[in-house]
């Protein structure tokens, strides 16, 4: 089957995209269509007195200005957590409770007080520069460290020293008596700085009220649209589900930042049945920057202990995580659950422990970027191993191999069970591909050029296809994490895959096609995708975690089950067989070892002309599935960095980036490779350019793309990529998630290179010109004061 | 207001904008041509990117009011009615996009990029398409297949050229 599971098709989505024909939230423009702008808090905590809007109320095309208030009063809700996190005294998480507009306090800047509706964006721009504000300016705590301080300034009065949680997960005391035993220790102080994910596509937002049938329809940038209704319309009390319909057309990326439901979203909502008017939101760059969740920023401290022989017998991790002002949807379980499982990487070590703080500060909300959680520990993990193998004079990658885990399923001490791996394999054909057995001899030739040259590993694993409903329900979600599909045969033999998984760019209307097509034996152009919208598709939980492969199209796979035995029912029957004999291939439905066979759209026709079918048989061909999992699936790695460092100028450039990488079965290899492209220059931006900063009093000063250094397509090679499945046993396609993987696996191997080259591990993220240059001169001085 | 006429994708457009008008919202809201996208207002992310008198131009970042009398292609003019450009069914063939939502604009500096290496007789190698890039910011694809598929629609272009020496 030419486009089936493994065949590089061509996207089925592309044509619209490269001809303009994307239809995005801010491309829909409807009837009666109105704009709004956002008056935000100017300052990073500050109790608003007052808002004056009679300045913007005067200028004409201005509808109506609403505050917090007044959305109160209307009894919309307060923002949600989705998971509850427990201290490790067991007393519950304390958070900060987040108006969707402020009532009081704004606490970070950027936290919405005002909405102006008006007949233009332009105008409605214009009339929230005229609100006036009448704040007092608070203390505010801006980092993490800071607000972790005795005296630090109270981002929430009902949260006591800014701590939200005091988690922890691991033997701390197995881990002290192994490191008290341990023949070499590593200790480090490493910080993984905060990112803005950056979608290209700005958070967007159209909203409709029909007042005849009391309805509401929302046009928006999300992950997950039913979701989104869910919470819009359980906790928000924006309109009961059944009247709300909620549709994530085209979306432009989307990196965990369009998970949530933000306030823009629910205000739109409200405002359009404030004004009787649809209303639009459009992010620019620098909202968006102020705005979206961020991600990670945690400082970490961390300890690693190995016997002689340079087993690991203990790892500890101390972490202070960054919560920003209020806890968003996901931002609880990011630093604990997703990041303290992973803390083994991908070596059998007896004993872990890791302890996370989570802090309020008044910064932007932090939560899930792709990776979530992972890349802080991979990132942990696979620095520490590298500097120990330098510290004790070994070979970082026969360090690792004394290390990896070996026999399957493997058991580690922080919950999680990984199902199949093979990292041996994996890292011999990443040390082929990056012919690590010439780094010497290019090392040489580059110092003849006064160049450093730096070689740096990551070896890793991560949990993706998050995850078993009833687990995560005993950890502290509050939604189960399966997925559903419906598989719908047309009476002409076509079929539709309805999904509740969300595509921003991950193709599915291609790879969910391949499924189908390898199954039945028809083109993928007889099979077409829907999703995004709640009134076509029952429910689903979305796309993030990467879950939409492993459990997803399990859920698809589930439904075509169905739908094959019914069809196999039918065939027997007309074709006077016994049901068992009946195989599907190449399009046909046969008596296997005879030459009597039904073409595929004729089981279709039969099922819907219905004047022949099996007695008792209701008429129709659709099937639907909810798929829970039975566990994550572990993707894992082996990445290899090679850079070329001006001692000069500090300006590194990454010569060679090999990713051999262990996905399972693969459905469509384009797509998996593009997949670690994007994810590995993710992981490179936060390596080496990335980084959002705010001045102490909580200013941000890298609110556009002036100032926040995306990757560019001359900061970034062309990569050298291959794949070692070990096919989960977990799920029926045995795949494994690839979205993630280049993120957080990529990060170290840049970092452990560039520390290499310049010959001290005294180096943070971003690893700029500067910061590189300031490591090698402090270097140079604390070797000349010895 | 001022009243402005110009010619988009072979057809004649007017209207009365506002001065303040940018050539993106002229093209996104007056001519509802949605393919040209907003990325970041600041000139950095070529998501709005059209041709401008045969030239690449950030449409963000221009008047529309200034240009009364041009010659606009955005991404829908670019396919020569169903036949896609080269550069369209190289992004295509390559998987150069994801999400799509900085596709037209990279479609766009890359015809621009390849039409000036090739007027000027010059090589367009990966490093040369890599900093002609600068200008276009990707988040999904690591620019890896956009670099392939310009490559490749590059050899495209030429080739009807040189069958007419």
């Amino acid at each position: 089957m030419s486009d089936g599971i493994g065949a590089r098709v061509e996207r089925k989505e592309d044509k619209r995209f490269i001809t303009g024909k994307g239809k995005y939230t801010d491309d829909v423009r409807v009837d009666n269509q109105a704009y709004a702008a956002f008056v935000r808090c100017p300052v990073a905590h500050a109790k608003i007195n007052g808002v004056d809007s009679s300045a913007a109320m005067a200028m004409e095309g201005v509808i109506a200005v609403h505050t917090g208030p007044e959305m109160k009063e209307d009894g919309i809700g307060d923002i949600i957590t989705g998971w509850s996190i427990t201290s490790k005294d067991g007393s519950p998480m304390q958070c900060g409770v987040w108006n969707p507009m402020v009532t009081t306090y704004g606490r970070y800047v950027g936290d919405a007080v005002a909405v102006v509706v008006a007949e233009t964006q332009a105008i409605a721009r214009a009339a929230a520069e005229l609100v006036e504000l009448d704040y007092e300016e608070l203390p505010a705590s801006i980092g993490v460290e800071d607000a972790f301080q005795d005296g630090a300034a109270q981002v929430h009065e009902n949260v006591p020293g800014n701590l939200i949680y005091d988690w922890e997960i691991g033997d701390e005391a197995a881990v002290a008596a192994a490191l008290e035993g341990a023949h070499h220790i590593t200790e480090m102080k490493i910080v993984n700085n905060r990112l803005s994910p950056n979608p290209m596509e700005p958070r967007s937002a159209v909203a409709i009220f029909d007042e005849a049938e009391d309805h509401y329809t929302l046009y928006t940038t999300s992950q997950n649209p039913h979701v989104a209704r869910l919470v819009l319309s359980a906790f928000y009390n924006v309109a009961p589900e059944h009247k709300l319909r909620v549709i994530a057309p085209d979306v432009g990326g989307g990196f965990g930042s369009k998970i949530y439901i933000y306030p823009e979203e629910i205000t739109c909502l409200w405002a359009s049945m404030k004004t009787g008017r649809s209303v639009k939101w459009t992010s620019d760059r620098t909202e968006a920057f102020l705005t979206d969740a961020h991600g990670r920023d945690h400082v970490t401290k961390a300890t690693m202990g190995f016997d002689a022989e340079g087993r690991i017998v203990g790892f500890k991790t101390d972490t202070l995580a960054n919560i920003g002002a209020y806890v968003s949807l996901f931002a609880t379980v990011t630093p604990t659950y997703l990041h303290g499982t992973l803390l083994s990487g991908c070596y059998d070590m007896p004993a872990v422990y890791g302890n996370v703080k989570a802090i309020h500060t008044n910064t932007v909300p932090v939560d899930a970027y792709r990776g979530a959680g992972r890349p802080e520990a991979t990132y942990s993990v696979e620095r520490m191993i590298e500097t120990a193998a330098r510290e004790m004079g070994m070979d970082p990658a026969e360090l690792r191999r004394k290390n990896f885990i070996t026999e399957f399923p493997y058991q580690t001490q922080v919950i999680l069970q990984y199902d199949s791996g093979d990292y041996h394999k994996t890292l011999d054909m990443a040390q082929d591909i990056a012919d690590v057995a010439g780094f010497a001899a290019r090392k040489a030739e580059a110092a003849s050029r006064g160049k450093l040259r730096g070689l740096g590993y990551s070896t890793f694993v991560e949990a993706c296809g998050i995850a078993p409903s009833a687990a995560v329900g005993s950890l502290g979600a509050a939604v189960g994490l399966w997925e559903s599909a419906e598989v719908r045969v047309n009476p002409v033999g076509s079929v539709e895959i309805l999904t509740g998984c969300h595509s921003h760019g991950q193709g599915h209307e291609t790879t969910f096609a391949q499924v189908v097509a390898d199954r039945l034996g028809i083109p993928v152009d007889n099979v077409s995708v829907v999703h995004g919208d709640t009134d076509k598709v029952q429910f689903g939980m979305g796309t993030y975690g990467s879950r939409s492969g492993p459990v997803g199209m399990s859920a698809i796979v589930k439904a075509l089950d169905k739908v094959e035995a019914k069809a196999k029912k039918i065939a027997a029957h007309t074709l006077e067989a016994s049901e068992d004999d009946i195989v599907i291939e190449n399009g046909e439905v046969k008596v296997a070892g005879t030459d009597k066979s039904m073409a595929w759209h004729e089981i279709g026709l039969a099922a819907y002309i219905a004047h022949n079918l099996p007695e008792g048989m209701e008429p129709g061909l659709k099937e639907a599935a909810f798929y829970d999992p039975l566990n994550f699936s572990f993707p894992a790695g082996a990445l290899i960095c090679e850079v070329e460092v001006d001692p000069e100028t500090g300006v590194t450039d990454i010569v060679k980036f090999t990713a051999v990488d262990d996905f399972g079965n693969i459905i469509n290899p384009n797509i998996v490779e593009g997949q670690v492209h994007g994810g590995v220059t993710q992981g490179i931006g936060q390596a080496m350019l990335e980084q959002v900063v705010y001045d102490d009093d909580g200013q941000m000063l890298t609110a556009s793309y002036m100032d926040y250094c995306m990757p560019r397509a001359d900061d970034v090679p062309s990569y050298a990529l291959d794949h070692n499945a070990t096919p989960s046993p977990l799920n029926p396609l045995g795949v494994k998630g690839c979205g993630e993987a280049g993120a957080i696996g990529s990060p170290p191997a840049v970092i452990n290179a560039i520390t290499d080259a310049i010959g001290t591990n005294d180096l943070q993220m971003p690893a700029t010109p500067l910061a590189v240059w300031t490591a090698l001169q402090n270097a140079k001085s604390s070797m000349a004061a010895e | 207001m001022t009243q402005i006429k110009m010619t988009v994708n072979g057809k004649s457009a007017s209207a009365d904008v506002p001065d303040n008008t940018l050539l993106s919202e002229f093209l996104r809201e007056n001519l509802r041509l949605t393919g040209t996208h907003v990325g970041c207002d600041t000139s950095q992310c070529g998501a709005c990117v059209v041709h401008v008198d045969g030239r690449a131009v950030k449409s963000c970042t221009v008047l529309a009011a200034s240009l009364d009398g041009a010659d606009v292609t955005t991404i829908e003019g670019v396919a020569n009615g169903k036949e896609l450009h080269p550069m369209q069914a190289a992004f295509k063939k390559h998987h150069g996009l994801q999400c799509g939502f900085c596709t037209p604009g990279m479609i766009m500096s890359g015809i621009d990029m390849v039409s000036r290496y090739q007027a000027e007789g010059q090589a367009l190698t990966e490093d040369a398409i890599r900093h002609e890039l600068e200008g276009n910011i990707c988040r999904c694809t690591g620019y890896h297949n956009i670099v392939k598929a310009i490559e490749d629609a590059a050899d495209q272009m030429s080739a009807p050229a040189q069958a007419a020496e």
